[in-house]
C-alpha cells in the first residue's frame, strides 16, 4: 500500500470529521432542517429530538446528565461562558480566581479580562513536566476565591493535570472548579463526578466532529452551578446561551462523542503504542532529543520533542511531507516562542527547536515509520547546516558563548 | 509562511554550506544572532591579497528565510571584490528573496554577518588580537523589538504580585 502524502500529525490542532459522523449529520443539513426551537410542527420536533440525543451522547462521554450539557460554538465560547459567567454570578462571594500559566489563550485571555473588571487572578506555575501540584492550588485558595480553572490536558505538550485531586480540594473549600477538557475529551476517560468538576469545556472538532460546535458541562446538583449568560437573546439552553441551535453540528458532535466513548478502550492503547514507536524511532537514531511534557501522565496521542541545534520552522520546511506544528517563534505571527514551553522551563533555544506530533484515529503504523525516517533525515541535514552543532562538536559550551543580547 | 520560489530553492539546495579555516589570515569569520532568538548565522569569507573574495561559506541555525538569506549572500559575494561586499545591503537580499515583512530581520542578520566577517579579516591583516571568545556576536534586531513584550513575562510578573497579595 502506498502512503498518501502529506501525513497529518497535527490532530491537537483539529481532526477530520469521521465518515460516520458526517453520515449522522447529513440529514440535518438537508431534509431535517428544522429549528429545534420550533415547538409547533414536526420539523422542529425532529430537530429537537436529534439535539437531545446528542446531548445524551456528549453527557455519556464525561459521566454527566444530559441536562447538564449546554451547546456552544466551541471550547473558546465555553471557556468564556464558564469563567466570566461564574465570576459575574458569584462576585458577591469573592473576586479571586486561580488558573495556571500553561492554560490555553481562551482561558488566559478571559482571566485577563476578569482582571480588567477588578477581579484578582493567581496564575500558578507548573513543574518542568507541565504538571500542576495540587498543594499549590490549596495554598492559593483564600476566602475570596470563587473559581479555579485548570485544563484537563495541555494542547502543546499533552501533560495531564491531577484534576481529581484539585477537585477534592476545591470541594472541601467550597470553590467551583472549571476544566478546559478540549484536548482530553475523547482521548482519556473523563468523569465529572470522579474529577469533582463543576464546569467542563468541550470542543467538537478535536474529537472527529465538525468545527463550530462545542459544549459546556454545567453541574446541576451538589452544588447547582449558576452562570450569568454571555449571550442575550431568545433564551435557548435554559437561558444560558441564546441563539438558534446548530443542529447538524450538534448531531455531529454527539455522534463523535459516542464513537470516542465506545472505541476508547481499543483506540487509546493503539495511539499510545504508535506514539511511543514514533518517539523511539526518532530518539533512538538521533542524539540530543528532549521530550517536552510528562513522561507518563500525558495524552496517548501527543509527543512534543526538541531537537537541539535545529530551528523548528526550518525543520518543518524540510519535513514537507509531514503536517506537524512547532513552538518556534518563527512559526507564529508574534515572533515569540511557545509560552507553554517557556513556562515549563524549556530554554528559548530549545523552544525554537520544538516540534509537536499529535497522532489521530486515521494514522497507521506505516505512516509513523515513514514519519520517523523523515524526521531523522531532516534533523541530520539541518545539523550539518548548523553553526551551533559545529560549535557543540568542537566542545564549545554554547551557554558560555557571549551572545550580545545577554549583556 | 508564504515563501517565494527563489527562497525555497535556496533553502532546499543551499549553496556554499561549510566551514573555512578560522585561523587562516585570509579568512574572515562573522557570527551574528543568538540561539535564544532562534537565529545564528556564521559567514566566512576567504579574501586574497587583491581584495577579491575567492571563497564564501556559511552555516546557519534559523528559519527557512535565514538559511536562504545566508545561502544567497555567499552566492552573491563569491568572486566579487571586498568593496562590493561592503556595499551589500539587507534590502537587496530581502527584495531578491521576496521576504515577508516579519522575516526582513533575516536579511539584516545576513548584512551584519558580512560586516562582521570583513571586520574579522581586517583585524587579522592588522595583526590585531582576535576578538574575545569563540564567536563574535551581534544582536538580531527582530528580537530586540519583540522579546520585551513577551506575554509570559507579564503573566509571571503579575502572578508574583497576585500571589503576594493573596498571601498577606
Amino acid at each position: 500500500m502506498s502512503l498518501r502524502l502529506p501525513i497529518y500529525l497535527d490532530n491537537n490542532a483539529t481532526t477530520p470529521v469521521d465518515g460516520r459522523v458526517l453520515e449522522a449529520m447529513t440529514p440535518y443539513l438537508t431534509g431535517e432542517f428544522g429549528n429545534a426551537a420550533s415547538r409547533n410542527h414536526a420539523f422542529g420536533w425532529r430537530a429537537e429530538d436529534a439535539v437531545e440525543t446528542a446531548r445524551e451522547q456528549v453527557a455519556g462521554l464525561i459521566g454527566a446528565a444530559a441536562k447538564e450539557i449546554v451547546w456552544t460554538s466551541g471550547a473558546t465560547e465555553s471557556d468564556n461562558l464558564a469563567i466570566k459567567g461564574a465570576a459575574q454570578m458569584y462576585r458577591d462571594k469573592g473576586n479571586h480566581v486561580i488558573t495556571c500559566v500553561t492554560e490555553h489563550k481562551a482561558v488566559l485571555d478571559t482571566c485577563k479580562r476578569l482582571e480588567e473588571w477588578g477581579f484578582q487572578v493567581t496564575y500558578l506555575p507548573t513543574d518542568e513536566t507541565g504538571r500542576l501540584d495540587p498543594r499549590q492550588v490549596a495554598e492559593a485558595i483564600t476566602d475570596r476565591t470563587i473559581l479555579i480553572s485548570i485544563m484537563a490536558a495541555n494542547n502543546e505538550i499533552g501533560t495531564i493535570h491531577p484534576i481529581a485531586e484539585i477537585g477534592r480540594i476545591a470541594k472541601r473549600r467550597g470553590v467551583l472548579l472549571h476544566t478546559d477538557a478540549t484536548q482530553a475529551a475523547g482521548k482519556v476517560p473523563l468523569s465529572v463526578e470522579e474529577m469533582g468538576v463543576d464546569l467542563m469545556s468541550l470542543s467538537g472538532h478535536k474529537m472527529y466532529g465538525p468545527k463550530g460546535v462545542g459544549a459546556l458541562y454545567v453541574r446541576r446538583r451538589g452544588p447547582r452551578v449558576r452562570l450569568v449568560p454571555q449571550m442575550d437573546g431568545g433564551g435557548h439552553e435554559w437561558g444560558l446561551r441564546s441563539g438558534t441551535l446548530n443542529v447538524p453540528g450538534i448531531v455531529g458532535m454527539g455522534a463523535a462523542a459516542d464513537i470516542c466513548r465506545r472505541e476508547m478502550p481499543e483506540e487509546a492503547p493503539r495511539l499510545r503504542a504508535l506514539r511511543d514507536r514514533l518517539h523511539e524511532g526518532i530518539a533512538g537514531r538521533l542524539e540530543q532529543v528532549k521530550l517536552n511534557g510528562h513522561p507518563a501522565e500525558r495524552l496517548p496521542n501527543t509527543v512534543n520533542l526538541s531537537f537541539a541545534y535545529v530551528e523548528g520552522e526550518s525543520l518543518m520546511m524540510k519535513m514537507k511531507t509531514l503536517a506537524v506544528s512547532s513552538g518556534s517563534a518563527c512559526t507564529s505571527a508574534s515572533l515569540q516562542p511557545s509560552y507553554v514551553l517557556r513556562a515549563i522551563g524549556v530554554g528559548d533555544e530549545l523552544a525554537h527547536s520544538s516540534i509537536r506530533f499529535s497522532l489521530g484515529r486515521f494514522n497507521t503504523q506505516e505512516e509513523i515509520d515513514y514519519a520517523a525516517e523523515q524526521v531523522v533525515a531532516a534533523v541530520n541535514e539541518l545539523r550539518q547546516l548548523s553553526p551551533l552543532y559545529e560549535m557543540a562538536r568542537e566542545g564549545i559550551d554554547l551557554k558560555k558563548v557571549k551572545w550580545t543580547d545577554e549583556d | 509562511m508564504p515563501y517565494s520560489e527563489k527562497l525555497l530553492d535556496h533553502f532546499t539546495n543551499p549553496r556554499n554550506v561549510g566551514t573555512l579555516d578560522k585561523d587562516s589570515p585570509r579568512v574572515g569569520t562573522g557570527v551574528v544572532g543568538n540561539p535564544v532568538c532562534g537565529d545564528v548565522m556564521q559567514l566566512q569569507l576567504e579574501i586574497d591579497d587583491d581584495g577579491r573574495i575567492v571563497d564564501a561559506k556559511f552555516k546557519t541555525f534559523g528559519c527557512g528565510a535565514a538559511i536562504a538569506a545566508s545561502s544567497l549572500t555567499t552566492e552573491w559575494l563569491k568572486g566579487r571584490s571586498l568593496s562590493a561586499a561592503e556595499e551589500l545591503r539587507n534590502r537587496d537580499i530581502a527584495k531578491e528573496l521576496s521576504l515577508p515583512p516579519v522575516k526582513v530581520h533575516c536579511s539584516v542578520l545576513a548584512e551584519k554577518a558580512v560586516r562582521a566577517a570583513i571586520e574579522d579579516w581586517k583585524r587579522k591583516r592588522e595583526n590585531a588580537p582576535p576578538a574575545a571568545g569563540p564567536a563574535r556576536v551581534e544582536s538580531c534586531e527582530g528580537c530586540r523589538k519583540v522579546c520585551p513584550v513577551n506575554l509570559l513575562d507579564q503573566v509571571l510578573e503579575r502572578s508574583g504580585k497576585a500571589e503576594q497579595k493573596v498571601g498577606t
